[in-house]
């Protein structure tokens, strides 16, 4: 009795010790940066200049070839423009050239980015850009403040691979972001993404509209966008954007790769795929496959989400926020139609409504 | 002929009488600052007056202006040359592209001045029937509708609103100089050093304002940020005080 309690007393000295030594070689490893938590982040030596390919929702510009680090010039407008929300809605759009969401930047892991940023001279206020992609005084945000007419440009190393939301940040912020100037930017890690068939861009966030006076545009409803009660969700920029003739368009074996992202400025997104399973999740955006076989991924506002999956059948599958009433009442929709030989061992309707009686 | 005719064109001015005002920066304790009665023009400075100023100076015309005093690309480039200004449309819209040193320079040759940051927040926080309405959520909203819907170019001063001082156009036309328009933001322990421009970015805007919910006003504060004395917009006027 005594020597088994003398024992465990032994054997719990022992692992206190054991503890004690890991915890100090771990510290150990951690001063010679052997295995440290953060990285450090050396700067590839940089070779040649290029200009960026930025493309409008839904297209992505393609997959970066390159094996090394490059200058990679990307320059972008701001433009104020009265553009469709939905139906009867016309509203008042702050956009990063003249989108909403603004283009897809794409660019490579190591990259030196060289930023520029004009501003429309028929813009009514300055506008600026935070890339959450930065490492730096406001993402960018800190030296691009720029007026009517004017441009400003900043540079910045794309340190960290991921999918990031870059926004204006000019004071009102909430404003800017309400009136659509958000887009996203790819840092591609170096090895590249999988090689998928199709890959596409979408975008969510939300509209706060108050009807001007006399047939003029919508514009932002301050209330409602303090109380984030927005009059509508979308996908891409308007209702209807990702519906229809607009729908995005996929072959029956294919493989797709969806870029979502959120804007906000307030809600954040229950984005589910109706019909559909996400095989892979690249969870927040981040630059690693950090889930699998998911149905619904939550995406912050201000933040991403890469969701890949393989259209195994025939039909139309549905994009929503799964906050339902969202997708329902105030236009979170998106539809992906995919077409070819149908694939009945996946899924068959076997008997029900609209079959022929046997 | 032209010279004479101008007289009729020069606006009238409008007292407004002493007060109290808040600034937008500053702490909720703060008592508001005092402000002094002072004279305002009742309209932006049109492109008609502009006009004859440029013909009794002729350093301020667009050929002469020098580089320091304003951008020689932006310095009236609506204008079809020195000494015309547009049609008779035109004329009756507040002129824009025009920089702070000309827009000194007008109204000290009316022998007037720009109005302080204080002076013009204090006379524009009035609605059309209340002179202090800067709290009030329905003027606020229509604040911000009526700068989303800012048209190009500006119209004409005619059409703008009449406030409870009797002032015209100070939310719907175009944006407007003031003399101190670089002392805007005071420099506060929260927010970086020197409170500049470029603290105007993201919710650190936020801090150290005493009404966060005033949109309008931070639209404002942002554009005087992107300013240097020599900068011009088209959507960029003034009016004069004494």
């Amino acid at each position: 009795m005594m020597s088994q309690l003398s024992k465990a007393l032994l054997n719990a000295g022992a692992a206190i010790l054991l503890t004690a030594t890991a915890t100090a070689c771990r510290d150990a490893e951690a001063r010679n940066g052997v295995a440290s938590a953060v990285p450090t982040r050396a700067l590839p030596e940089l070779r040649g200049v290029e200009k960026a390919v930025l493309t409008a929702a839904p297209n992505v510009p393609p997959p970066i070839t390159r094996d090394y680090a490059t200058k990679v010039q990307v320059e972008l407008e701001t433009i104020e423009k009265t553009m469709r929300l939905a139906d009867g809605v016309e509203y008042t759009f702050w956009t990063f050239g003249g989108n909403v969401p603004g283009n897809f930047v794409r660019v490579r892991e190591g990259d030196l980015v060289e930023f520029t940023l004009k501003n429309h001279p028929h813009s009514t206020v300055p506008h600026n850009i935070d890339l959450h992609a930065v490492t730096g005084p406001g993402g960018g945000a800190a030296a691009t403040l720029t007026i009517p007419g004017g441009a400003s440009v900043f540079s910045f190393r794309a340190l960290n691979p991921g999918l990031y939301v870059y926004h204006c940040a000019v004071s009102p912020v909430p404003m800017h972001i309400a009136n659509g100037m958000y887009g996203l930017i790819l840092v591609e890690p170096k090895e590249g993404l999988p090689k998928v068939d199709r890959e596409f861009y979408v975008m969510q966030s939300e509209f706060y509209a108050k009807p001007g006076a006399d047939g003029q545009p919508h514009s932002l409803d301050m209330e409602r966008g303090a109380d984030e009660r927005p009059t509508h969700v979308v996908f891409n920029g308007a209702v209807g954007a990702l519906t229809g003739d607009n729908a995005l368009q996929a072959k029956v074996g294919e493989s797709v790769r969806l870029f979502v992202g959120n804007g906000g400025p307030n809600l954040v997104s229950s984005f589910h795929v109706i019909g559909e399973v996400f095989d892979n999740v690249y969870g927040e955006g981040g630059s690693t496959v950090s889930q699998r076989n998911v149905q619904t991924t939550l995406i912050p506002a201000g933040g991403s989400a890469i969701v890949e999956f393989r259209a195994e059948k025939a039909g139309t599958l549905v994009l929503v926020d799964h906050s339902i009433f969202r997708a329902f009442n105030k236009g979170a929709l998106g539809m992906l139609k995919v077409t070819g030989e149908d694939n009945l061992a996946v899924y068959q309707q076997l008997k029900g409504l609209g079959m022929a009686e046997h | 002929m032209q010279a004479i005719m101008i007289g009729f064109f020069v606006s009238s001015m409008v007292t407004v009488p002493a007060g109290t005002f808040r600034p937008l920066y500053g702490r909720a304790s703060d008592a508001p600052l005092p402000v002094a009665a002072f004279a305002l023009d009742r309209d932006p400075v049109t492109r008609r007056d502009f006009l004859a100023f440029v013909r009794a100076q002729p350093s301020w015309r667009r050929s002469a202006v020098k580089r320091v005093h304003a951008t020689p690309a932006g310095y009236l480039a609506d204008w079809r040359d020195d000494l015309e200004a547009g049609d008779a449309d035109d004329l009756r819209r507040p002129v824009t592209n025009v920089s702070w040193f000309a827009a000194r320079a007008y109204c000290t040759a009316q022998g007037k001045r720009l109005p302080t940051i204080l002076e013009w927040e204090y006379a524009a926080a009035a609605s059309a029937t209340r002179r202090d309405a800067s709290r009030e959520p329905a003027f606020i909203q229509s604040l911000v509708t009526r700068y989303a819907s800012r048209r190009h170019p500006v119209p004409p001063v005619a059409e703008g609103e009449t406030n409870a001082y009797g002032v015209r156009g100070m939310h719907g036309l175009a944006w407007e100089w003031v003399d101190d328009f670089n002392g805007v933001l005071v420099s506060d322990d929260s927010r970086a050093v020197g409170g500049r421009d470029h603290d105007l970015f993201c919710a650190s805007a936020a801090i150290g304002a005493v009404d966060p919910t005033n949109y309008p006003a931070f639209l404002r504060h942002a554009v005087r940020a992107g300013l240097t004395g020599r900068t011009t917009l088209e959507t960029l006027g003034f009016r004069c005080a004494r």
